[in-house]
């Protein structure tokens, strides 16, 4: 199945050089980060490097036909890691044709969709998977290979995909840092489905507002992005157990002045039983505060995930989120989110502060800082308590 | 009769009192002079119907009071609501800086209600609903505010005429407006349309305080089949000496768009 999609793919792309006519759009851009941990490792095999540093690079290559109704990308992204080799990544975020009609559209290939509302966790975005290794926060996302129809109508959008293969989630190796005492094996992962990567998962999403109100509705049936962890049978190392699994998710904002209230939830039933899970919240902007340009905004989420210890962890069970966002509205877009995820029954806390701004007009700059606190043995974050770390990138942009 | 008389004129005296103190008040703001402003405000408004559907690409070019100058170059389609209403959609879509290429701003104009607006995030592929109660902040950094951008519709003003006089090559209809809508920066605006096409030749915006604020300067205006638009705009703000100027290339019009291309969902289809 894979191989049927990159191909009509190839072909697509083959079919769409310049001299065909309609206009390509090339960018990129090359990323040095490098995390700085100040602890030592908790963990047997971590590496104990103080610095640790890698390259990422994007590249975009975009085509729009004369008439506008179609349209490809092409975006590989390069991810090279000198600590940790299960951080190295080759991935396409995307590779589709996508042609357009008056109220339906056809996609077909590699892409990343978005679906929610909240700041602190995102429920029920579940067509990507998530590039773990990447980034701890869940946001980088794998390039998902799909079949979509959009159609465009009065009363909202709605849109059925068919995802053809699977995309493993991404771990930290041996090496590296954000893992449990014992390191997951993600090249050895077990599936349910005798399909395993190849079986076909599908997802529908409705999505519309009535004026101040924007809802979206989602389903899907396949395999759970989220992964369950079960040892292997010689102990050494953990591998995922991806199940089959069906879940329904609703996202809902209402925008009223300067207030932006929004609420996520889902109920997901697999082989290990049912899960229900919400976060809840607002987001407060106060506008150009004390006569300058800046804005301050009050983030305010409360997380609610009542699922089993049989069931994939998650951080985000009984926590609160409190954060800032302040955007100075400067030249150079400078922006700053703090926040605060607390748990209200373990005490365990994560601190994530992400601060940004342009340099120029090409180069891009970005410092964050994240440690985690107040978790005993058994707690969920425990395994993390020794990776505070602060991260900087510096990218510059073709 | 006397007493006939005598109830008359307890009647006519407040009345006839009440007529001067009105027509006092008018000769501030007379009836007329907010008539005559409307009357010119609409007929430069006016000028403007029937453009269906237009797309342009420009650059703005943001300058520092020392005189340090970067650019963004973005692309705004806009598609008419004839009735005046009705406030019309608008997309704008940044194709530089770099970092923030393909960043869109999805808003759906109204008259006195709050804007309907979304915003994409390309990196996150994020569609968001945002608060458009942010009218006065500066939109990208620049000199022009949110509500410069949006606050183009006719009936999100009060008029009310002053003045005519020289202004360039033209004769201009002086005309101060004040916002309607909630959330504006300025306590009022005076603008000079031209008596010759009926164009927007410059605008001062005064501040909450009253001090004036900002100046705009439209020029460069091209015809196109009857519809006039200028090509640059350059908005200077007084009180910090910055300056940005938006410098537009050729316009296009009736290219076919229909409501379908400023729906919320569009804006993960656009690239």
């Amino acid at each position: 199945m894979k191989r049927t999609v990159f191909v009509s793919l190839l072909a697509a792309l083959l079919s769409l050089s310049p001299a065909r006519g309609g206009e390509v759009d090339i960018s990129a851009n090359l990323e040095a980060q490098v995390r700085a941990f100040w602890q030592t490792p908790a963990w047997v095999g971590q590496d104990d490097a103080a610095l640790q540093p890698s390259i990422i690079s994007t590249t975009e290559i975009r085509w729009y036909n004369d008439s506008g109704n179609q349209r490809a990308a092409f975006i590989p992204y390069l991810r090279w890691d000198t600590t940790d080799t299960e951080r190295n990544l080759v991935d396409l975020k995307e590779a589709y044709w996508a042609f357009e009609g008056n109220d339906y559209e056809v996609l077909v290939g590699a892409n990343t969709v978005f679906w929610g509302v909240t700041e602190s966790v995102h429920l029920v975005d579940i067509v990507n998977q998530t590039d773990l290794a990447g980034d701890i926060d869940g946001e980088d996302k794998l390039g998902q290979p799909m079949v979509s129809l959009t159609l465009q109508r009065d009363w909202g959008e709605i849109t059925a995909f068919v995802l053809p293969y699977f995309r493993e989630r991404t771990f930290a190796g041996t090496d590296g840092g954000f893992r449990p005492p014992i390191p997951v094996d993600a090249d050895n992962a077990l599936y349910e489905s005798s399909s395993k990567q190849r079986h076909v998962d599908f997802a529908l999403r409705y999505s519309h507002y009535l004026g101040d109100i924007d809802i979206g509705l989602s389903a899907f049936s396949g395999t759970s992005r989220e992964p369950r962890l079960t040892p292997s049978t010689d102990g050494t190392a953990l591998l995922p157990v991806y199940d089959q699994v069906e879940q329904f998710g609703v996202d809902l904002q209402y925008t009223k002045d300067a207030w932006l209230w929004k609420l996520e939830a889902i109920v997901r039933d697999g082989a290990t039983g049912s899960i229900t899970a919400a976060v809840g919240g607002f987001e407060y902007t106060m506008y150009q505060v004390a006569e300058s340009s800046a804005d301050v905004g009050l983030l305010l989420e409360y997380q609610y995930d009542g699922r089993s210890e049989l069931e994939p962890l998650t951080i985000a069970d009984n926590d609160v989120f409190i954060a800032t966002r302040l955007a100075f509205n400067d030249v150079q877009d400078t922006a700053v989110l703090a926040g605060l995820s607390y748990d209200t029954e373990t005490d365990e806390s994560f601190l994530n502060i992400e601060a940004e701004r342009r340099f120029g007009d090409n180069w891009f700059g970005e410092l964050r800082v994240r440690a985690f606190s107040g978790a005993e043995p058994g707690d969920t974050t425990y395994f993390l308590d020794k990776d505070d770390y602060v991260q900087l990138s510096i990218a510059r942009y073709f | 009769m006397k007493q006939i008389s005598i109830k008359i004129r307890d009647i006519i005296w407040p009345a006839v009192a009440a007529m001067l103190l009105v027509s006092f008040a008018d000769s501030a703001h007379g009836n007329s002079d907010i008539e005559r402003g409307f009357e010119i405000a609409a007929r430069s408004d006016r000028t403007d119907v029937g453009f269906g559907d237009s797309q342009v690409e420009l650059t703005m070019v943001l300058r520092n009071a020392a005189g340090q100058e970067s650019s963004r170059s973005l692309k705004i389609t806009t598609l008419e609501k004839p009735d005046e209403s009705v406030g019309d959609k608008s997309l704008v879509v940044f194709d530089t800086p770099r970092d923030i290429e393909g960043t869109a701003l999805l808003s759906h104009a109204k008259i006195l209600d709050p804007d309907d607006q979304w915003l994409y995030l390309p990196a996150l592929k994020r569609v968001k609903r945002i608060s458009s109660a942010n009218k006065s902040g500066p939109f990208v950094g620049s000199e022009f505010a949110f509500e410069d951008f949006t606050a183009i519709e006719l009936n999100k003003f009060d008029y009310t005429y002053v003045r005519e006089e020289q202004c360039g090559k033209f004769i201009c209809d002086v005309v101060e407006r004040t916002p309607r809508y909630e959330n504006s920066g300025y306590t009022k605006q005076v603008s000079w349309v031209d008596q010759t096409d009926y164009q927007l030749r410059k605008v001062e915006f005064y501040d909450r305080r009253g001090d004036l604020l900002k100046v705009l300067e439209l020029t460069d205006y091209r015809n196109y089949d009857g519809v006039w638009r200028a090509h640059k705009l350059s908005m200077s703000n007084v009180q910090t000496n910055k300056q940005t100027d938006l410098i537009y290339g050729d316009y296009t019009f009736n290219t076919g768009l229909a409501a379908n291309d400023f729906v919320k969902g569009r804006l993960s289809r656009l690239r």
